[in-house]
């Protein structure tokens, strides 16, 4: 409360800096000479400041427009013109037929739609663990999970190959144990080795608003419902889970996001049979040098994945993340 | 807490460790020792050697490394200072154009890394702008990718910035520049620093757009790692991975080192 109130103290001699306003205020009225008294004083001495602070925009904007939108802007217009002539929708149309863009969109989002599922359900079961049943070395773990962030994805796929390649170190122990001369694993090369790599990597993206959510959550309810004699299975669905809604709509939706546009893990995994759009347009562009095929997948892409995005940002909005 | 039996809460741990140290801890500790081993047929690696490492700081590999460091940093200062710029005049607008500068610098985000590097390619290597063939393309794919985690840190801190400071600072006469010089940007200093930690992180670890780009003489250490791993050189590839990890590790210590010493202030 003192603190508001010395704010709202400051806040009223601040506007006092009237040195800017009034000379802009002069020119204003040599400008506009119809048009005097003190109404339009306060207009003209509000409206250059906004002018002013928006001018501060333009320069940062304009470097991103000119190296992100119009690049952006270029691939959606030779998306629209092949370069061996034809229609406009020519592209569209042969892309759009083949079976590798279509089993490629089909495999993006079943395997970004699994790892999100499988990433919400692992990382709120660790979250929960973490946060409500915390143990020596529970905080270096939630560290852990920083650092882990800033490893690139491609890291866990190249791991998973020693683990459990071919001649990795499950299918090791299994021959060991078992006499065999074959270990059964050997899901690395298809779609799930990818969804187990992507589960991986992106749970700490989910775990870590779920953490801020946890570490904001009131224990006063949880003694209270444990008091009430409410078991732990209760409490976390009808206290924790309702709590925690709108961090995991936010950090899945990220994941989602990030999941469909995946190239790291799918690239280093090596399978033939995984093709998702992020390679169909690696695979067009410097493969094939089909850069009209390849801007078709991205515009496809870009459209999915920017809808997802916005979709974030409104849930983002309301759970105030 | 939620727990208060003992059987329950062991139960709570063991289920921890059996999802935790399989999927998380194992996949580094398993590079690490292969970055260490020249051959790897069954439950453990053989044939300990610090050959892969002599391999990994030599030739090729060395420079993949100075390459991507000269990247990285390059691309970190860059983005920091777009993003701290539109940051800072983000938060003199009004809402709805906040809204829309947000909306526009996480746009990166939300674009695939990939369709990142096509756009990248398909606009400079046409005039009037020629940058394929070159290191600075590459330099430039990062900038972008990274300005959008540079802009949403530093808009988070300016936001619980505590308006009093600028304010007293205005009413004892200081000028707009010399507030943001002398108050402003001391007082972010702890994030702009972890902002500039993450944009290099980010960019040291970034493969996909790289992938669209890089020119034969500028090749950074993600893509050396997926070459050596193409080849077949698994070991070779893990021990450049762990310098890799290594490399963001140290500087990220450093930075946050930097974060504490300003917070002293």
């Amino acid at each position: 409360m003192p603190d508001a109130s010395g704010r709202a103290a400051t806040q009223n001699p601040a506007p006092a800096g009237p040195s800017a306003p009034v000379g802009v205020a002069v020119v204003g009225r040599a400008g506009v000479p119809a048009v005097a008294g003190a109404a339009p004083r306060g207009l003209w001495g509000a409206a250059p400041q906004g002018v002013r602070r928006a001018l501060w925009v333009l320069p940062p904007v304009a470097v991103l427009a000119l190296v992100f939108l119009y690049p952006l802007a270029l691939v959606v217009q030779q998306s629209f013109t092949p370069e061996n002539g034809g229609g406009a929708f020519d592209a569209y149309a042969s892309v759009f037929a083949s079976a590798s863009f279509r089993e490629a969109l089909g495999t993006t989002v079943w395997l970004a739609v699994g790892a999100t599922a499988g990433c919400l359900l692992l990382g709120f079961t660790l979250a929960l663990i973490i946060a409500f049943v915390p143990f020596p070395g529970a905080k270096a773990v939630a560290r852990f999970i920083d650092v882990f962030l800033s490893f690139p994805s491609f890291l866990i796929t190249l791991a998973l190959l020693f683990i459990y390649g071919t001649v990795g170190m499950a299918n090791g122990v299994w021959t060991d144990l078992f006499g065999v001369a074959e270990g059964p694993f050997r899901f690395l090369t298809t779609p799930w080795g990818v969804l187990l790599a992507e589960i991986t990597y992106f749970t700490p993206f989910v775990m870590r608003p779920l953490l801020a959510a946890f570490s904001q959550l009131d224990t006063a309810q949880l003694e209270v419902a444990a008091g009430l004699g409410a078991r732990p299975a209760r409490i976390v669905r009808q206290v924790i889970l309702p709590e925690s809604l709108p961090a995991l709509a936010a950090g899945g939706s990220l994941v989602l996001v990030m999941c469909l546009n995946e190239f790291g893990i799918v690239l280093f995994t090596g399978a033939k049979d995984v093709t998702t759009l992020p390679m169909l347009i690696y695979g067009k562009a410097i493969l094939e040098s089909d850069y009209a095929a390849a801007c078709v997948v991205a515009v496809v892409n870009i459209a999915i994945s920017v809808g997802l995005f916005g979709l974030y940002r409104v849930v983002g909005k309301r759970a105030g993340a | 807490m939620l727990v208060h039996s003992k059987g329950g809460r062991w139960a709570a741990w063991g289920l921890f460790g059996l999802l935790f140290l399989p999927l998380f801890a194992l996949p580094l500790l398993v590079v690490v020792a292969a970055s260490f081993a020249t051959h790897w047929s069954g439950a453990f690696p053989s044939g300990p050697t610090t050959g892969n490492y002599a391999a990994a700081v030599r030739g090729e590999s060395l420079q993949a490394l100075t390459t991507s460091l000269v990247t990285a940093v390059t691309a970190s200062l860059l983005a920091l200072t777009i993003g701290t710029w539109a940051a800072l005049a983000a938060a003199g607008l009004k809402k709805r154009g906040k809204r829309c500068l947000d909306a526009l610098f996480m746009l990166p985000v939300a674009v695939s890394s990939v369709v990142v590097g096509l756009a990248v390619l398909v606009a400079f290597s046409r005039p009037p702008v020629l940058l394929n063939g070159t290191g600075s393309i590459v330099v430039l794919a990062h900038t972008i990718l990274v300005t959008a985690f540079a802009y949403q840190s530093v808009s988070a801190a300016i936001v619980r910035l505590d308006p009093a400071y600028e304010q007293a600072a205005a009413s004892l006469g200081a000028r707009p520049a010399h507030v943001l010089w002398r108050v402003r940007l001391p007082l972010l200093l702890p994030s702009l620093t972890a902002a500039a930690g993450l944009c290099f992180a980010l960019s040291m670890g970034e493969l996909s757009a790289t992938m669209m780009l890089y020119p034969p003489d500028w090749m950074p250490l993600p893509v050396r790692v997926f070459t050596a791993t193409d080849r077949g050189s698994l070991f070779g590839g893990s021990a450049v991975a762990v310098v890799l990890m290594a490399t963001t590790l140290l500087v990220l210590l450093a930075v946050s080192r930097v974060r504490t010493r300003a917070s002293y202030r």
